[in-house]
C-alpha cells in the first residue's frame, strides 16, 4: 500500500504536470489565434 | 487505490523536467539556430506568427527525435558514463511514456507545420524525423562505423525545412546549407568519439575509432573537412551570397582545416593526450554557429 508521504509525492508530481500541461494548452490556443490571423491575411 | 511499489522509481509519474531532458535541449538549440538561419536567408520572409510556428515545429520534431532515440537506446545509454543519468537509464521514467511522448510530439509537429506553413515543409520534417529514428538510430548506428556519415543527413534537414517553410520551394542555397551540415557532421562527431572511445566500445556501438582505430579516424576527419570547407565557401563564387559571407566562410574554414590538420598529426591514444581533438570538437560547434550567423548577416547587410 502507498504510505502517506508517498501518496503526497505522487499527488505533488501530478499537480506539477497538470499545471505545465495547462500552460502548454493555453500557449497553443494563443498560437492558433495568431496563425489564424496570419493565414487570413492580417500579417502578424 | 491499488498498491504501488515505490521502490521502483518509474512508479512515480515522471517529472515534466524529465520529458524536457528527453528532447535533448542542447542539440535542439543548434537545430533551431540552423533552421532559423535557413529561414532568414530565404528571399521572402513569412509572417512572424507563421515563421515562429515553423521554427517551433522544427524544434518539436528535433525533440521527438531525441525522445525516440533515448527510448530505443535506453539499454545502451545505461552502459555509457555520458548518458547513464538520462531519465530512462536512471529509472526516472518508464519506456512506454517516452515512446508515447516521442510519437505524439513528432506527429503534432508535422501536422502543425502542414497547417501553419505548407505541406512540402511538413513532408520534409516528417522525412527528417523518420530518417533519424529509423535509418540512423535503428538501422545504421548499431551496425556500421559509417553510421554518422549517412545519419548526418538527418541533422542537415533543418535549414532546408526553414527555407521551404518560408518560400514553399527548393533552391540551390538551402541545398548547399544541407551539404555543409552533412559534411560537417563526420568531423564533428568523430572528434568527440575519439576522446569518448571507451564509452562507445563499452556500449558495443561500432563508431569509427572503436572499429578502425584513432589514426584511421583522424585521416577520415581531415578527408571530410576538405569537401566541407569547399561547400562552406561555394555559395559566394556561385553568386548565392555576398563577400561578407564568402570571406568569413573562407577564414572560418581555414581555421577548421588547421585544427583538423593538428588532429591528423596527433598520435595520442588516451583521452588525456587528445587536446587537439577536444579543440576541434569545440571549434566545430562554434564554426557552424558562426557560418550561419554570417550567412544571415550577409543577407541583410549586403
Amino acid at each position: 500500500m502507498i504510505r502517506d508521504g508517498e501518496e503526497e509525492a505522487i499527488r505533488k508530481r501530478q499537480r506539477e504536470r497538470a499545471r505545465v500541461m495547462a500552460w502548454l494548452l493555453g500557449a497553443f490556443v494563443i498560437l492558433l489565434f495568431f496563425i489564424t490571423l496570419a493565414k487570413t491575411g492580417m500579417h502578424w | 487505490m491499488p498498491a504501488m511499489d515505490m521502490t521502483n522509481p518509474a512508479a512515480l509519474p515522471a517529472d515534466w523536467r524529465d520529458f524536457l531532458a528527453l528532447t535533448k535541449p542542447r542539440v535542439m538549440s543548434l537545430v533551431v539556430f540552423s533552421a532559423l538561419c535557413g529561414m532568414l536567408a530565404a528571399p521572402e520572409l513569412p509572417p512572424l506568427a507563421l515563421g515562429f510556428t515553423a521554427i517551433l515545429c522544427i524544434a518539436l520534431g528535433a525533440g521527438a527525435c531525441g525522445a525516440l532515440n533515448q527510448w530505443y537506446e535506453a539499454d545502451i545509454d545505461a552502459k555509457m558514463r555520458r548518458t547513464a543519468k538520462r531519465p530512462l537509464p536512471d529509472g526516472r521514467m518508464d519506456r512506454q511514456a517516452a515512446l508515447h511522448f516521442g510519437v505524439g510530439v513528432g506527429a503534432f509537429s508535422v501536422l502543425l507545420m502542414g497547417v501553419a506553413t505548407n505541406w512540402l515543409a511538413a513532408a520534409l520534417l516528417a522525412a527528417s524525423i523518420l530518417f533519424y529514428v529509423l535509418i540512423y538510430t535503428v538501422w545504421l548506428k548499431p551496425r556500421t562505423p559509417q553510421n554518422i556519415v549517412i545519419g548526418g543527413a538527418a541533422g542537415a534537414f533543418p535549414p532546408l525545412i526553414g527555407w521551404v517553410a518560408a518560400t514553399g520551394d527548393f533552391a540551390a542555397l538551402p541545398v548547399l546549407l544541407f551539404a555543409i551540415i552533412f559534411l560537417w557532421t563526420p568531423p564533428h562527431f568523430w572528434a568527440l568519439s575519439l576522446f569518448v572511445r571507451s564509452d562507445y566500445a563499452a556500449a558495443g556501438i561500432p563508431m569509427l575509432p572503436v572499429v578502425a582505430g584513432p589514426q584511421a579516424t583522424r585521416r577520415q576527419i581531415f578527408i571530410y573537412s576538405l569537401p566541407m570547407a569547399v561547400a562552406a565557401v561555394a555559395p559566394w563564387p556561385l553568386g548565392l551570397t555576398g563577400p561578407i559571407y564568402g570571406i568569413c566562410a573562407a577564414i572560418l574554414s581555414f581555421v577548421f582545416l588547421v585544427l583538423a590538420g593538428r588532429v591528423l598529426t596527433n598520435r595520442a591514444t588516451e583521452p588525456a593526450g587528445m587536446g587537439a581533438e577536444k579543440q576541434l570538437f569545440a571549434y566545430s560547434v562554434f564554426y557552424l554557429f558562426a557560418l550561419f550567423t554570417v550567412l544571415v548577416a550577409d543577407r541583410f547587410l549586403a
